[in-house]
């Protein structure tokens, strides 16, 4: 019997792309029905405004309108807010918010009236006529702001503007810090992100009236989330039995479509009053404001530590800027990064406190890396303001306070357990790559000849957290949703094989990684095996796609759903070859007894025995499918080191990246080319939030970041080619052995590049620059250093 | 309503639009050409690259009823008899994509651009696609597909 090809490990290309190479995969905009209305919203101008009214009478007048509706004239179709299914504390202040506003408005662009036409055009005109009257109310932008007394209320009937006070505390962190030889006091301030999937968001709803059956079609992450959240909280009167939820094609997410907004409720009350089809997509301007930012928070970080630089306590306090309002999980972002402040090293005190904060800005919530960019950023920061401190390299400071290389569950002073981690092997090969030892002389060497353009070399040894889980954890943490996943495998009679999967993919590749895996695991062609996923009613039971988790949980439910497999067909291949199941042995694709490897049966053949079920053995059900939903014990722990050179030019401020180095443990890997191209993006947006982006609001609260050629996303001119490799150390938590990758470089960036450009302007004795590092703070950083002499 | 005919993918295509009507919206709603997408209202994400003469350019930049009586290839329109052109191919063999948004406009930009400089060093690719907008890739692998391909055809002319 030959032995069947293996994938896993291997350089599959990517099963999803001819579609989109030929301008054939369908994207929400691609959608189209008979009989399909379009919505378009009027959002108000205003940051915080009191409606007085809303007129739609011109509106409605307009040529193909068909209706439109201000929020209290939807306010039968809501039993209550759009969901935040995290609050973090008990007495966690939630604001009530409605798709549409109906008596106020809290931040720019929110929703004040709703209109559905004929067409696309028709529609956008009529949300142009409608006439809304405000009378204005204070503003507050700033987070800290927001805090003192006597500032603007956001929400007024809620008292105050604290959201919620979320804290951690390990070991005696005042005694830690008060007898410290070494403490280090660092701020950090975090700009506001703005996600720019490069397709916005967009959504059709359709409907059967007869039925009270709904499908919402939604460039979303999380269609399943969708389907409960939308019915259990939201929409009055509807069925979670009769809703569907389809993603179609979905143009990225970054975290800004693992969401549920306002328009996707709106489109399902228009589908319901109209009876029709109705279709919205979100114009870039509109996406600037109404679909969730990132970010947004000021750190301040201490650190304590012995005379050699050995960390002996952390102190992270924050203030994190949660919008106007709580989105599906945005107060618990910065709970994402709380347990990570110690970072790959081993403190014995720790001291997290985090404080949400509302101002009359757009929510933020989860955006690529969320919380632990922040909690990377800090700790690898304040390392090198620690190695400045005590006169060490940055590279020592790092070497000398790393945890030992370790397998097994290892417990940290947050209350985690790392899964397995060889942080010195990491470091060790990024060094080796880059070239450290030589970029050190290059930089003293331009430094003695006082060169205008000087070198930086900055470090940021990551560690981060995915694949939320168990369950029972994150109902301690107050997540409303589980941490497991599902995956069915159904062996078809002809030898294909259908797998059907709770992770809801965009742009990840999951069709390929999961064909790899089933193709190894039954011993089946790659392209054999056809993934399902992203439809409520084909695969009913799914937690998406967000947070590095689709293959930690989802790829790993799809490793025992295999194995459900194989336990069956073993059943059925001892029946048939009249052996007992312990006389078999499997290798890939077939059951054999042993000592007779002619007497065989492979799963494509025990697939159709199943079907035909003319002889199968007693109690066994027909047909060969399983399902597995797996709830992880652990988290998983990816961690690396990333390098980043850069060159000053200190008289106009510019920084130019020389090189990056990514060194990257993500486990086992499925398919290496995913993987790289997962930090290859990672990267490009850590390296965008340390140089380029920020959304920038007024005193007013008007967005004055509020398009793509004010807010600076990179383009490949930018950017620099990235130098990749990686280490493997098994994931403990899982049987695969595998870790998550989506989020990594977006992690470990920022960290690298700021360290990098104060490096560069260290011996000028600045000691921070701003993210983003922008040429005229970098400018104006040397000017103060230099009393200005620069 | 303006009668436009435009010669698209090599076919004689004629409509009535509203003469406001963008190029993009002409090829995705009058046409149903939906290969070509669109990504922001500022002309800055070239989602919607398309060619026009086979030159490229941002199909929300221009009105349909300037493109009378011109030809526009889209990506629809790109390969031939079934065979994949050699960027197409390039861009799967390189994973030069992930969510494929962008990738249209990526690759009708770079077969424009391929023409006008066969063999492009990575810098002048890079430079070549200042008005392509990519958030999934970091480009990395965009480069070295168009890179790739331009070795491709360059062999394929030689």
């Amino acid at each position: 019997m030959a032995t069947a090809q293996k994938y896993v490990g291997g350089g599959v290309l990517r099963k999803e792309d001819p579609e989109l190479l030929t301008g054939q995969a369908d994207f929400i905009d691609d959608l189209t029905f008979p009989g399909m209305l379009w919505l378009s919203v009027a959002r108000s101008p205003f940051a915080h405004a009191k409606i007085t009214s809303v007129d739609t009478s011109a509106a409605k007048a307009m040529p193909g309108v068909i209706a439109a509706w201000s929020g209290l004239d939807l306010a039968d179709e809501w039993q209550g807010s759009l969901p935040c299914a995290w609050p973090v504390t008990e007495d966690i202040k939630m604001p009530t918010h409605w798709p549409v506003a109906q008596e106020e408005v809290h931040h720019q662009g929110e929703a004040v009236a709703v209109v559905v036409a004929e067409t696309r055009a028709q529609a956008k005109d009529a949300a142009e006529a409608v006439v809304a009257d405000y009378e204005q109310q204070p503003v507050v932008t700033d987070a800290e702001e927001a805090l003192k007394e006597g500032a603007p209320l956001v929400h007024a009937d809620l008292g105050t503007n604290k959201s919620y006070t979320w804290a951690l505390s390990a070991g005696d962190v005042d005694k830690v810090f008060s007898s410290a030889p070494v403490v280090v006091k660092e701020r950090y301030y975090h700009p506001r992100l703005i996600p720019n999937a490069i397709e916005p968001r967009g959504a059709v709803a359709t409907t059967i009236p007869s039925q009270g059956e709904f499908t919402l079609y939604s460039a979303t992450q999380i269609p399943h989330i969708l389907k409960v959240a939308l019915t259990a909280f939201t929409m009055a009167n509807m069925s979670e039995s009769k809703l569907r939820v389809i993603a179609p094609d979905v143009g990225g997410g970054f975290g800004s479509k693992l969401n549920v907004y306002a328009e996707e409720a709106m489109l399902l009350a228009a589908a319901r009053r109209t009876g029709r089809p109705v279709k919205w997509i979100e114009e870039r301007s509109e996406n600037y404001l109404s679909t969730i930012q990132g970010r947004d928070v000021y750190q301040d970080v201490e650190l304590a530590a012995a005379e050699d630089g050995k960390l002996l306590g952390v102190r992270a306090h924050l203030v994190a800027d949660m919008g106007a309002y709580l989105q599906l999980v945005t107060p618990g972002i910065p709970l994402l990064g709380a347990f990570l402040y110690q970072g790959v090293y081993t403190p014995e005190a720790y001291d997290f406190v985090c404080t949400g904060v509302f101002t009359n800005k757009t929510p933020t919530d989860a955006y690529r890396g969320a919380g632990r960019p922040e909690a990377t950023y800090a700790i690898e920061r304040a390392m090198d303001a620690l190695a400045r401190r005590v006169g060490k390299d940055p590279v020592e400071i790092r070497r000398m306070n790393f945890m030992r290389p370790f397998m097994e569950p290892t417990d940290v002073i947050s209350g985690l357990k790392y899964d397995s981690g060889d942080y010195g092997r990491q470091l060790d090969r990024a060094l080796e790559i880059a070239g450290y030892e030589q970029l050190r002389k290059e930089q003293g060497a331009r430094r003695d000849a006082g060169e205008v353009k000087q070198l930086g070399i900055g470090l940021s040894t990551y560690i981060e957290m995915c694949g939320l889980a168990p369950s029972q954890v994150l109902s301690a943490l107050r997540y409303a949703a589980g941490g497991w996943d599902s995956a069915t495998i159904r062996c078809l009679p002809t030898g294909k094989v259908v797998v059907v999967t709770g992770t809801s993919p965009h742009g990840q590749g999951h069709v390929t990684s999961w064909s790899q895996i089933v193709a190894d695991a039954l011993g089946v062609a790659v392209d054999d095996v056809e993934v399902l996923h992203g439809d409520t009613a084909v695969s009913p039971l799914g937690m998406d796609t967000y947070g590095s988790r689709s293959l930690a949980v989802g790829g790993v439910a799809l490793h025992y759903a295999a194995q459900k497999i194989l336990d069956k067909a073993r059943r059925i291949a001892a029946h048939e070859l009249e052996v007992s199941e312990d006389d078999l042995e499997y290798e890939a694709p077939a059951f054999s007894v042993k000592g007779a490897p002619d007497k065989a049966r492979t799963i494509p053949e025990i697939a159709f025995a199943a079907w035909t079920a003319h002889s199968l053995p007693p109690d066994t059900e027909p047909g060969l499918e399983a399902t597995h939903v797996y709830d992880p014990g652990n988290f998983t722990f990816p961690a690396g080191a990333h390098i980043c050179v850069v060159e000053i030019d200190i008289e106009t401020g510019e920084v130019r990246i020389e090189k990056y180095v990514a060194v990257d443990d993500c486990g086992n890997v499925i398919n290496p080319m995913i993987v790289e191209g997962q930090i290859h993006g990672g990267i490009a947006q850590g390296i965008a939030e340390a140089m380029f982006e920020e959304g920038v609001y007024d005193e007013n609260g008007n967005l004055m970041t509020s398009s793509m050629t004010d807010y600076l996303v990179p383009s490949a001119v930018e950017l620099p080619a990235f130098e990749l490799d990686r280490t493997v150390t098994p994931s403990s938590t899982n049987p695969m052995g595998v870790k998550g990758i989506g989020e990594a470089g977006t992690i470990a960036a920022p960290a690298a590049v700021v360290n990098a450009v104060v490096d560069a302007l260290s011996y000028l004795g600045v000691t921070d620059i701003e993210m983003p590092a922008t040429p005229e703070r970098v400018w104006r950083a040397v000017r103060q250093a230099t009393g200005g002499a620069a | 309503m303006a009668r436009v005919e435009v010669t698209v993918n090599g076919a004689m295509r004629e409509a009535d639009v509203e003469p406001r009507t963008l190029l993009v919206y002409f090829l995705r709603e009058s046409l149903g050409l939906t290969g070509t997408n669109v990504g922001c209202d500022t002309s800055s994400c070239g989602a919607c690259t398309v060619l026009l003469d086979g030159e490229s350019i941002k199909s929300c930049t221009l009105l349909a009823v300037q493109a009378d009586g011109r030809e526009v290839t889209t990506i629809e329109g790109l390969a031939s008899n079934g065979e994949l052109h050699p960027l197409q191919e390039s861009f799967h063999r390189n994973h030069g994509l992930q969510c494929g948004y962008c990738t249209p406009g990526m690759i009708m930009a770079a077969v424009s651009y391929l023409k006008e400089n066969p063999s492009p060093t990575e810098e002048e690719v890079r430079e070549s696609l200042e008005g392509n907008l990519c958030r999934c890739t970091g480009y990395q692998n965009i480069v070295k597909s168009i890179l790739d391909a331009a070795g491709q055809l360059s062999g394929t002319k030689a």
